[in-house]
């Protein structure tokens, strides 16, 4: 279908794009990617009376690394993710988890802020900001401030940006040095949405898990940290009926939704698998099941 | 809205509502009907075009966002009358039936060999691709094949001889 009329900006300032907001924000949409937000305003579900498009801001397609924090700009694209040019665990898990969001030509457009906006629960890029605890910014008419991930997801396409805010960027604290990272996802076809994924970032210390943070895809109407899994983990040998218990809480942490082609306690037990894979593959100690179904 | 943008090569000044995707821009304005529409929702990607060098939907990409941008479509493809190796490696290899997805999968693959000569003798990543787009006469095993032939041909002196024969220049 063909989307209802809207008026179009495209400022070439953020201040300028934050002042169009402060007056019309209730009744508009902020483009990024558009790769989402195209679609509902195709479908109609979406019909602002403005959109306002950040494209012609410059400054917002920065990767910028600092020593313990890496900042994407709120038009950094998937595909920029996909070949993220440092060394560095968080970089491992971008370039892992890229693949798995759209296509190349959506990766091309499409932005990591955008998805976070977005908020749907089967978002890759959602469950890595809980997972790493990401900042989102946001500017409007009261000034900045940033969100903590687990503050912003309130539901499914739900988050806590006001109508008259905009994102203009996100920061991800960087893991430790030498954490591994690990990520897998259960979906229907090739070309499906995640049915569930779950990502690990751990670093082992003398043997032992010392940190650990694991982010649960398409389990919640919101994105997942598994605290309690995390809990079990910290402290102790990686053996594998640790990390099968860990598995085991993450799944139990876990609140999913029946869907046509699963029902809850399926997809249930499909993030129980996915969780000790990572886990097994991050550990590196070889407890890693091929047929994984137990 | 006024745009002004290049498609293949030309400039065109276009006087559009904000709400026209650049698909139905270049459909209806240019009469550049060699973009199919299928789904207009990013899903079959039979609409793919280059922008910027770079293969996107454009079902998901509105006409004013292309304000300035140098847009190439399959119309744009052909050196003259000489068609594209990628359009004679399709031929060749029959990896089209209804052709209904055709241009969009030229073009996918126009703007990744492009940026990646190598991506073409990599299976894996050359699948991961053409995953991209749907073609419903499933002939993705002639497109893969296509895409090898241009792969192969760049690699080799001899790149003139791969017209297929049943082509006239």
């Amino acid at each position: 279908m063909k989307p209802a009329q809207f008026d179009y900006l495209a400022p070439d300032s953020l201040d300028e794009a934050v002042a169009v907001l402060a007056e019309r924000g209730p009744e508009s949409r902020v483009l990024a990617g558009g790769q989402s937000l195209l679609i509902e305003l195709r479908y109609r579900t979406s019909r602002p009376a403005l959109l306002v498009d950040l494209n012609r801001v410059p400054g917002l397609s920065e990767i910028v690394l600092s020593d313990n924090s890496v900042h994407l700009g709120a038009l950094v694209r998937h595909a920029q993710l996909e070949r993220a040019p440092f060394d560095d665990p968080l970089a491992d898990l971008f370039r892992q988890v890229a693949p798995y969001v759209g296509h190349p030509p959506i990766r091309a457009r499409g932005t990591f802020a955008g998805s976070l906006a977005w908020a749907h629960p089967a978002a890759e890029w959602c469950a890595l900001a809980m997972a790493t605890g990401a900042e989102i910014e946001l500017r409007g008419p009261a000034g900045r401030r940033a969100v903590p991930a687990d503050a912003w997801f309130r539901g499914a396409f739900a988050t806590a940006c006001g109508p008259d805010e905009l994102v203009t960027g996100v920061r991800l604290p960087r893991p430790p040095a030498g954490s591994r990272v690990a990520f897998a996802e259960h979906r229907r076809t090739h070309a499906s949405f995640a049915l569930a994924a779950a990502m690990v970032v751990l670093r082992l210390t003398g043997g032992r898990v010392g940190w650990v943070r694991i982010g649960l895809v398409n389990a919640a109407d919101v994105p997942l940290r598994a605290v309690e899994a995390e809990r079990v983990l910290t402290g102790e040998l990686p053996s594998p009926e640790l990390l099968a218990e860990a598995a085991a809480r993450a799944a139990a942490e876990a609140d999913p939704a029946d869907e046509p082609h699963a029902p809850a306690a399926y997809r249930r037990h499909a993030l129980g698998v996915l969780v000790r894979r990572c886990l097994a593959r991050a550990v590196g100690d070889g407890t890693h099941d091929p047929a994984g179904d137990s | 809205m006024n745009v002004e943008l290049t498609v293949n090569g030309e400039a065109h000044s276009l006087d559009v509502e904000p709400r026209t995707s650049l698909a139905d821009a270049l459909r209806d304005e240019l009469g550049l009907t060699g973009t199919t529409l299928g789904c207009e929702h990013g899903v079959c990607g039979s609409c793919t075009v280059l922008v910027g060098g770079t293969a996107v939907r454009s079902c998901l990409m509105l006409a004013v966002q292309a304000q300035g941008e140098e847009v190439r479509t399959v119309e744009g493809l052909a050196d003259g009358d000489r068609p594209h190796p990628l359009q004679e490696a399709f031929a060749a290899e029959h990896a089209l039936q209804c052709g209904f997805c055709t241009p969009g999968f030229l073009m996918l693959l126009a703007g990744a060999l492009a940026a990646d000569p190598e991506l073409g003798g990599d299976e894996r990543r050359l699948d991961a691709l053409l995953a991209s787009n749907l073609c419903r006469c499933t002939g993705y095993a002639g497109i893969r094949r296509a895409a090898q032939r241009v792969a192969r041909s760049d690699r080799s002196a001899d790149s003139k001889d791969m017209r297929a024969p049943h082509i006239q220049a």
